[in-house]
Parts: structure tokens; sequence; C-alpha cells
């Protein structure tokens, strides 16, 4: 009962602090906005994780689907709304970003039905590289030089609802008949499609989610920095975001919080060093892919993200088996 | 009544012939055995049967149904599931999942159901959870569930490939050497186990078996294999007595017991 109660709690208390903290001015506004740069990074990182860490295949194209949801839904909120009905319809400006996201997401998917590893990760290479020259290239959404106007709708608690909702629906995902037959695609794709497990779609939903919530945290990312354009997600965005997923840990939520946390606080707390800091972050990659090759938490989870239901097998007596087969 | 009937089942690799014309008619709860030198075209059959491969040319009915085409999960969710020559668990999940991934298509509830854990989802969960852990329980590994897969002793894996296989509720079983790197002890084991698997489940049953003992003992009925083609049919005494068969196979003195 306690292992129930304490999420619970620490939800409880994130919310009237994510309240709070702009309320009450309990942090200053740099400190803030680095909290919201980690919900963000949380979402991107979980959402990647479930391709690469749970799914294990390779996807370095992550920013491109980010990309996507940062564009539609600064599009909706600067074009479509007034600024007062974009302050109430903003959930729903990001929910369609992540739709925009998730449809380009399907279009990835389909290669990965015939290909994988090294060609599947060009396949997302090449979409990222596409996705960034044709945004360069519509001058309706301000070309290469960006596009702006956006109010500043992301703020705390509004970045701690969805770092919740990515959470909780991965994590539903995961530990469900879909989640099982993903991992089972990581540990051997033809027994798993021996084993009946319909392949083909359960790579299209992990795509289509991964790709649904890495638009979502597009739109967060657009409505914060009230400027967006293409170049913030290229192949180097893409690769942060990779980042996090082996720092924290493949196939693993709490890993995926972790990996966003630290590698967040990291970029920061390494600012002053300026150009150093290109040198200082590899390195710390290249000692984690020695010591740790998974990651902090690589394939390990924390029970809290276990839902109670698959916790431990608690053996059930013998009855009925013959009747089940006969 | 007949279960599954293979015509003219022909597979190329490329140039090379795999399989050529292979034929067979399989009744149900028969247990019947493939064997043939190395590189026979054995696990080729196996392949296309369960549609890893689709045969260049042929037809296989199965249960009233083309198979031929057929995408490897359909055909499992048909009823034939099989075993692998080399173990193929899922080695860094538990024995547990490896079993309820063998679910997959019997499941009922929506991806939507899925992500939101509504609906159907919990009555499904404990479903497919209790049958698994009836099944491991009936072949006595129930205090394995949590352990991963890949930790299990060899003897072990190869017994949660059958159970996995099971899982799956197939009515045609294919194993592939499944006493490949066994003792003679454990042989005799295994041997008595596929029989009371077969009548446990009401399974049909066929295996592919280097070792003529094994195959000898407890087939009702041998195919006999050499570069693709079929170069006897029959019963174990047959078999044994066919000079085609001595000369293909039985002479052969380099017959080892653990094929790859
Ligand atoms: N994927 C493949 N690509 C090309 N050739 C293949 C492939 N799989 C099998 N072969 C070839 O087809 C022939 C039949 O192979 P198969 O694996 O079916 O033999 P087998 O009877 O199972 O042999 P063993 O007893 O050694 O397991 C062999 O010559 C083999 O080299
Ligand atoms: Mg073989």
């Amino acid at each position: 009962m306690k292992a129930r109660l304490w999420p619970i709690i620490l939800i409880a208390a994130g919310f009237i602090l994510s309240f709070a903290i702009p309320y009450f001015g309990l942090l200053d506004l740099y400190v803030q906005m680095i909290l919201i740069y980690i919900c963000i990074n949380i979402i991107l990182a979980l959402s990647l994780n479930l391709i690469n860490g749970y799914m294990g295949e390779f996807s370095v194209g992550h920013a491109g689907f980010m990309s996507a949801g940062a564009y539609i839904s600064a599009i909706i909120t600067v074009k479509c709304l007034s600024s007062a009905s974009a302050a109430w319809l903003f959930p729903f400006a990001v929910i369609a970003g992540g739709v925009g996201a998730a449809l380009l997401g399907l279009i990835v998917a389909i290669p990965s039905f015939r290909t994988r590893g090294d060609y599947l990760a060009i396949v997302t290479l090449a979409f990222n590289m596409i996705i960034k020259s044709v945004l360069e290239n519509i001058d309706a959404v301000g070309g290469a030089r960006g596009f702006l106007g956006m109010d500043k709708l992301t703020t705390l608690p509004v970045a701690f609802f969805w770092t919740l909702i990515t959470i909780w629906v991965i994590r539903n995902f995961i530990y469900s008949n879909y989640g099982r037959g993903v991992l089972s695609i990581r540990e051997d794709e033809i027994a798993s499609d021996l084993m009946s497990v319909n392949t083909k779609q359960v790579k299209l939903l992990a795509f289509v989610i991964s790709s649904f919530f890495a638009g979502v945290a597009g739109g967060l990312f657009a409505h914060l920095l009230q400027f967006i354009n293409p170049r913030m997600f290229d192949i180097i965005k893409s690769t942060d975001i990779l980042i996090m997923v082996y720092l924290g840990g493949i196939g693993s939520i709490a890993g995926s919080i972790l990996g966003a946390t630290v590698y967040t606080l990291l970029l920061e707390i390494l600012r002053p060093l300026e150009i150093w800091r290109m040198v200082i972050m590899p390195l710390i990659l290249i000692f984690l892919m020695l010591f740790r090759p998974r990651g902090i938490m690589g394939l390990k989870e924390l029970t809290w993200f276990v839902p109670v239901l698959d916790r431990i097998n608690s053996n059930r007596g013998v009855k009925g088996i013959r009747k089940w087969f006969s | 009544m007949v279960l599954l009937k293979a015509e003219n089942i022909t597979h190329y690799f490329g140039g090379l012939c795999a399989v050529s014309e292979f034929n067979l008619e399989l009744r149900e709860h028969e247990l019947i055995g493939i064997i043939g030198p190395n590189g026979a075209g054995k696990t080729t059959v196996f392949n296309i049967m369960t549609g890893v491969y689709k045969a260049t040319s042929g037809s296989i009915m199965f249960n009233g149904q083309e198979t031929v085409g057929k995408s490897p999960n359909s055909i499992t969710a048909l009823g034939i599931a099989r075993t692998f020559q080399n173990i193929r668990l899922f080695s860094d999940l538990s024995v547990l999942d490896n079993i309820r991934i063998a679910h997959y298509s019997g499941t009922k509830y929506t991806p939507i159901e899925a992500l939101l854990h509504a609906g159907r989802y919990r009555a499904e969960e404990k479903r497919i959870r209790a049958h698994s852990m009836e099944l491991l329980s009936f072949f006595s590994m129930e205090e394995f569930a949590d352990e991963l897969a890949k930790n299990l002793p060899y003897g072990m894996q190869r017994r949660l490939e059958i159970v996995r296989a099971l899982a799956t509720r197939p009515k045609l079983l294919l194993l592939d050497e499944p006493a490949a790197g066994m003792n003679p002890k454990e042989i005799d084991r295994l041997m008595e186990f596929i029989h009371w698997v077969r009548n446990e489940f009401k399974l049909t049953i066929i295996v592919i078996e280097h070792q003529m003992r094994f195959v000898m003992s407890i087939c009702e009925r041998l195919v006999v294999l050499d570069f693709g083609t079929t170069i006897a049919e029959g019963n174990p005494a047959e078999i044994q007595n066919n000079a085609k068969v001595l000369e293909a196979y039985l002479g052969t003195p380099a017959v080892n017991d653990y094929g790859k």
C-alpha cells in the first residue's frame, strides 16, 4: 500500500509546487525556465526511449517530429486563434501538433517494416534533414528566419502536466500486450513474429506514440521560447535527445527522467565553460559507454513505474489448463 | 482428418534449390519425423510452413486454409507453433513475459484500451497472466517466472521454448532438433515428454531430429530428405531397411548428435 501511496503524494506535491513556484515567485525565472526545460526533455527522452530502448531500433531523427509539433501548434495559436482564446485552447494546439507529428511517424514506420538497424537509422536521419529543409523553404512560416509571435503559454504547471501524461501513457503502453510486443521485437524479431506478435502493428503503434509525444514536446518548446526556426531542430538536437536516453538508461522510464534531468542540468552548469562544454559532454558520454553501456538505469525500472498488476508474479493455482486447450 | 497438406513445395535460395517438390499429408494427432543429413532442407521446410520464407512455388493447406504467402504471425494464429534449432528465447525478458508474449494474437483489447489501461485491459491481463502461470506450473516452471530467460540452465531453456510455443495454442507443433545437446538419459526423458505433451494438448507434432534412436522410437512415420528431395517415406521399420536411406544417411559415418 505504501508503494502505491508515495507516487500519489509526490504527484500532488509536484502539482502544488508547479503552481506555487511561479505564483509566489519561489524560484527566480531562470531556474523556472530550467525546470520547464527538464520537463520538455523528459518528454523527448522518454518518447525516443520507446523506439531506441524498448524496441531496440536506432532512430536518430527525433527532432524532426519535434519540429512538426512546434510549427503546427505555433501556427494554430498565432494564425488561427486570438490571443485570449489561444490561452484556453493551447492544450488542443499542442495535441494537434502531436497528431501532425504522429502522422509523420506513420510514414517513418513503414520503412521499418522491411529494414532495421543501420538502414533504419539512415532513414530517420534523412527524415530529419528533409523536414528541416522543407521548413526552411516555406515562406509562410518564415523560412530559415523562423517563426514568432507565440505567447508564453508553456508555464510550469502546463509542462508538469504534460510530462505526467507522457509518463503515464507510455508506461501504460509498455505494460500492455503491445508493449510486450515492442520488447519482443528488440529481443528477436523473427521469434516474435512466430509467437503471433503482429510486428507491423506493434512498430506502427510504437512510432506513432513516440512521434506524437515528440510533437507535444515541440509544441511546449515553441510556446516557451516564443520563437522557433528550423535550425533548432537539426541533427544536433536529435543527438542531444539520444544522449539523454543513453545516459539515463535504455528501456527504463526512471532512466529517461534521470537522463533528461542530469543532462539539462549539466548543460546549464557547464555553460560558463562555453566551447569547452563541447569537449566535456562527449567525454562524459565516452566514459558512460565504457563503464555502463546501457546507461545509468539500463533495462532496470523503479517499482513506482511498474503497474501494481505487473509487479510480482504472485503464483496462481493450477486449474483448468486442460479445459483451456480442449 | 487431414490437418496439413503440402503440395509440391519448392524453395530456392538464389540458385540453390533447398527444397524440391516436397509433399506431405499430415493427419490429426500424428507424430511424424523429418530426418536427413546436414543441409538437407529440413529447417527450410519448417521455415516455409511457418511463413518465415515464402515458398518459391507450391501450396500448403492447413486446416482448410492456404498458408503460403501469409505472415508468420497470422500462421501462428491459425495454429502452427514451433521451436528453433538454436534456442531463440527473448533472453533479456522474464520467463513469464516470454510466455505472455505468445498470447499476443488471442488478446482482446485495443491499443486505446492499452494506452489508458481501461476497458478490457484489466480482465484480459489477469487472464493472460493466470494462463501463463498455469502453463508454467503445468511444466513445473512456476518458480522461475520472474527469472530472466537467459539465466535458466540449457535444458530448462529448451523446455521453455516448448512451453512458449504451446502458449500460442497450436494444433500443430513443429520441433526443430529438440534433443540437440542432450545426453542419452535426457533424451529418454524428452521422448516421454513429447508423447505426454501430445496427449495432454491434443497436438499433431512434426520433429526434425538427427538422432536415429530418437526418431525411430517415437515417430509413427518418417520423411527422409536429402539435398532437398524426399528420398523415402514410411514407418520406422521401412525406413531402416530402405536402401536409398542407408546410402544417403545411415551410411554416412559423420552423422553427429549435435547438428548446428
Ligand atoms: N537463409 C538462407 N540463405 C541461403 N541459403 C540457405 C539459407 N538457409 C538455408 N540455406 C541453405 O539451404 C540448405 C538447406 O538448409 P537447412 O537449414 O534447411 O538444412 P537442414 O536440413 O535443417 O540442416 P541441419 O541438419 O544442418 O540443420 C543448405 O544448403 C543451407 O546452406
Ligand atoms: Mg536445420
